[in-house]
């Protein structure tokens, strides 16, 4: 009587375990064809000329992207410089402060504005940034990123400050270390290899952020360094090429997103790195 | 008395609304060895962290009363400079985990900014590490981190890292709870080495280690000092009921 | 060095209290800056959108027409594109997300296998998204293509369908994630029991760790929708750009978000302009509140 219920039960058992592995081997299946594509394509395009000349018209060939590789750096890297100080601090008030009202309220806001479409982002900087300054510009773009950089960065801080033990800082204190040297030269370096790749994993994830530079960075068919005028990016031309009816610049828009791609995992590895080998132990 | 380093006058400390303690009254001589002695949570650790003022770092934590040291009220100092003549060993050994045992030792100058010649640091470093019995055992790795040491030798680097600085006052506060017999008889006799430069000020709930070290014994009591007396007066002949109850084990 | 320093010694005592004060108060106003920077987002959509909210009230939300030329303002197609491709890329993705994370988080906690399964799902997120809807011009929409002629309907390929696959394989490494985080979560003696009175694995899961999680699982599917909602760049190159309410699931259609990259740069006049920032606080407001009650749920799980 009691056998075959059993019986049963363990059949349900493995049919269980059974689809939870398809479905999970399966949800990596759109990865391995993503990868598969970018790389077949991507690699046939991507050549010296690629890299170092400027896009062409349509029908002439050997057009290349390193106007909007130029621009991802400067675009993105002017992000970092007003993110991560700001995230840093921010950070370090809500772990250093964290029972305090402001603390709270800024939790709260940091946790909306990480929540923020990155399209609604585009429009708050359009009307703060390229109104006031009166035209597109990749200071613009960099705003919108740093916006969306900011809060991942503080987060980051805040969860890898909450990690230092209390201990370290009374003993700094304890040794007549003033409060500012104590945060600055005993907590912050005790949490670096978490900050440092928070820092390198947000940059990561703006990096390819199309959207807020739709109408802020706008793109540039040019080279251009200039904070203050439009600039061309990886994300921007691979939508532009992408979405064009051109055979040509669809190869060219292959490149840029292999381009891309390698420049994010590169990003993500030195993170991976960073944590295994930083690792302090306390 | 003329040489009395440390002394509480009618003082309070309180976490929020609750008073852990209540109108100390304490003088305390230059280079002597005194023991705070009592049961767990009657408030030794709030004491001593009264006097290096590292207790109103606590949110809702406050005193009333006063404290000197060497004649000069401590709440009119600035707290950075007050703990640097007031060193303070903490429970748990904490040495600084991104840091070579050198530069532990040298902790107090570094973060602080101070500047010192390599000669300089090399002596403090060899001075420190062998008052505070540990240059021995570690002379050879002294840029090895310092959080690789055994417990005991990880608090001596830290009581070493405090003598660094030269304070006037040394603060223990159960500073062998966490460590094997062998350590905790390394920092005892450690312990009687220093108080010919140091005024050493305490904390423990182990009477027999009271009884073995110090010079002076004060017993606290659910925040109250019960009273205080020469070692020897305490445990042989206390006035109080309970403290003699304390000592006798019949309760804590 | 340390005996140069009196205890008295005033102005050292004060250079050092000032930078004290000046540490701790950049600090507030770096936390108070965010904070403003946060209201001040909202109130500037808000004041640019008062022209839109004004000329077509609540019209705005109910109208089906949306036409610049004539000044007819109608979002209900875009809330309805992206209210579809939301929950349809959340029907797509549960059951996968909720299947990995079993993996992850109770069948293979450690190996070989569960490493590579997670850095996989962790490259899945690195992945950006002008790349997922680049990838489904040409390799998606030709077989989606395919489908539509096998089922008889008007081969366009692009579409709210589409666009959905694309957004459920995007939301689906963020709500493995938060799956995962919510199943680890479960105390392990619970499961202990179980399993001590002759439980099968698959029993533990459906009887012990499930309802134990639902509300953590509801969480996380809360927040991939907040994803989802706002989620731009695939969807637009993927959803077909048609500003009209969408009569199948085929159809092609538009989202919130991809009407304001499509037409913000091109908007001429002020209710048009501040109509597309109206749609952009609508976004803010519905992603905002799911965000912070998404969070409250995960947070309130993880104290109890
Ligand atoms: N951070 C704190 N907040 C509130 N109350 C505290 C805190 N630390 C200690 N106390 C209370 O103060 C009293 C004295 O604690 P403590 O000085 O640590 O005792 P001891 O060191 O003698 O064990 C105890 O009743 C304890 O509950
Ligand atoms: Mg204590």
């Amino acid at each position: 009587m009691a056998d075959p219920q059993i019986k049963w039960r363990k059949i349900k058992n493995d049919l269980f375990k059974g689809l939870v592995v398809f479905l999970s081997l399966l949800a990596t299946l759109p990865l391995l064809l993503i990868l598969f594509y970018i790389l077949r394509q991507g690699f046939s395009s991507i050549n010296w000329s690629f890299l170092t000349n400027l896009p062409k018209p349509v029908g002439e060939s050997g057009g290349g992207i390193s106007n909007a590789i130029v621009g991802t750096l400067i675009i993105v890297g002017t992000a970092a410089v007003m993110a991560i100080p700001l995230g840093v601090l921010a950070g370090i008030y809500l772990n250093e402060q964290r029972n305090s009202k402001v603390a709270r309220y800024c939790d709260l806001a940091i946790d909306v504005l990480q929540g923020i479409p990155s399209i609604v982002i585009g429009i708050i900087i359009y009307e703060w940034v390229v109104r006031t300054m009166g035209g597109f510009s990749a200071f613009s773009g960099s705003a919108a990123l740093a916006l969306m950089m900011l809060p991942f960065i503080a987060k980051t801080t805040q969860e890898t400050l909450k990690l230092v033990p209390n201990h370290l800082k009374e003993a700094s204190l304890a040794l007549g270390v003033p409060y500012y040297k104590t945060v600055l030269k005993v907590i912050v370096p005790a949490g670096l290899s978490g900050i440092l790749s928070g820092a390198i994993l947000g940059i990561a994830r703006v990096i390819g952020e199309t959207a807020p530079l739709l109408f802020t960075a706008f793109g540039n068919p040019f080279m251009s360094t200039e904070l203050s005028k439009p600039m061309s990016s990886l994300p921007l031309v691979i939508f532009n090429y992408a979405t064009s009816p051109y055979e040509d610049w669809h190869q060219l828009a292959w490149g840029a997103s292999l381009i891309l791609i390698l420049i994010v995992l590169t990003l993500n590895m030195i993170t991976k790195f960073i944590e295994s080998r930083w690792k302090i132990q306390f | 008395m003329e040489d009395s380093v440390l002394k509480l006058k009618d003082f309070n400390a309180f976490f929020g609304e609750n008073k852990v303690l209540k109108n100390i009254n304490l003088d305390i001589e230059e280079r002597k060895v005194w023991t705070i002695l009592g049961p767990s949570g009657c408030g030794k650790t709030t004491l001593i962290r009264c006097i290096n003022r590292m207790h109103e770092m606590t949110p809702g934590a406050h005193t009333s009363g006063q404290i000197f040291l060497k004649e000069k009220d401590i709440f009119g100092i600035n707290p950075v400079l007050l703990r640097r003549k007031i060193g303070m060993v903490f429970q748990r050994p904490n040495p600084f985990p991104t840091m070579s045992i050198a530069h532990n030792v040298l902790a107090g100058y570094s973060l602080n900014g101070i500047k010192l010649s390599k000669n300089e640091r090399n002596e403090i470093v060899e001075t420190s590490l062998k008052d505070a019995a540990l240059w021995d055992e570690v002379k050879d790795k002294l840029s090895q981190k310092g959080t690789f040491l055994s417990g005991g030798q990880q608090q001596r680097l830290c009581i070493a890292r405090t003598l660094a600085m030269k304070p006037e006052v040394l603060l223990l506060d159960e500073a062998t709870s966490a460590l094997d017999p062998v350590s905790t008889a390394k920092i005892e006799e450690l312990i009687f080495q220093l108080k010919n430069q140091y005024t050493i000020l305490m904390v423990t709930h182990n009477m027999q280690q009271a009884a073995r070290v110090s010079d002076k014994t004060a017993f606290l009591f659910l925040g109250e000092l019960i009273e205080y007396n020469d070692t020897k007066e305490i445990f042989t002949n206390p006035r109080h009921k309970k403290t003699q109850d304390y000592i006798t084990g019949r309760f804590g | 060095m340390n005996e140069t320093l009196k205890l008295t010694d005033a102005n050292w005592s004060k250079a050092i209290s000032r930078k004290e004060k000046g540490f701790t108060i950049t600090l507030w106003l770096v936390a108070i800056s965010v904070i403003i920077l946060v209201m001040a987002a909202f109130l500037t959509l808000l004041v640019q959108s008062i022209p839109s909210i004004k000329a077509n009230g609540f019209s705005f939300i109910y109208g089906r027409m949306w036409n610049p030329i004539t000044g007819e303002f109608g979002a209900l197609p875009f809330l309805a594109g992206t209210l579809l491709t939301s929950f349809l890329a959340l029907l797509i993705a549960t059951p996968f997300s909720i299947a990995v994370a079993l993996f992850l988080g109770e069948y293979y906690k450690k190996g070989m296998m569960s490493q590579l399964l997670k850095n996989m799902i962790d490259l899945l997120a690195a992945i950006p998204s002008v790349i997922y809807g680049f990838w489904g011009l040409f390799v998606l929409i030709p077989i989606v293509r395919k489908l539509q002629i096998a089922l008889d309907i008007p081969p366009y390929g692009v579409g709210i369908f589409s666009a959905s696959v694309i957004l459920s394989i995007m939301i689906m490494p963020y709500a493995i994630s938060l799956s995962r985080q919510v199943i680890q979560m479960m105390p392990s003696d619970l499961k202990e029991a179980a399993y001590a009175l002759g439980a099968t694995r698959f029993e533990v899961i459906r009887k012990v760790i499930f309802p134990h999680v639902l509300s953590g699982l509801f969480a996380g599917i809360l927040l991939a929708l907040g994803r989802a909602l706002g989620e731009t760049m695939a969807v637009t190159m993927l959803v077909g750009n048609t500003n009209a309410l969408p009569d199948s699931i085929f159809a092609p259609g538009n989202t919130m978000a991809s009407v304001i990259a499509n037409e913000f740069t091109e908007a001429t006049g002020a209710v048009y302009s501040a109509a597309l920032v109206e749609i952009g606080l609508l976004l803010f407001v519905v992603v905002a509140i799911i965000n912070l009650v998404g969070k409250r749920i995960i947070k309130h799980l993880a104290y109890t």
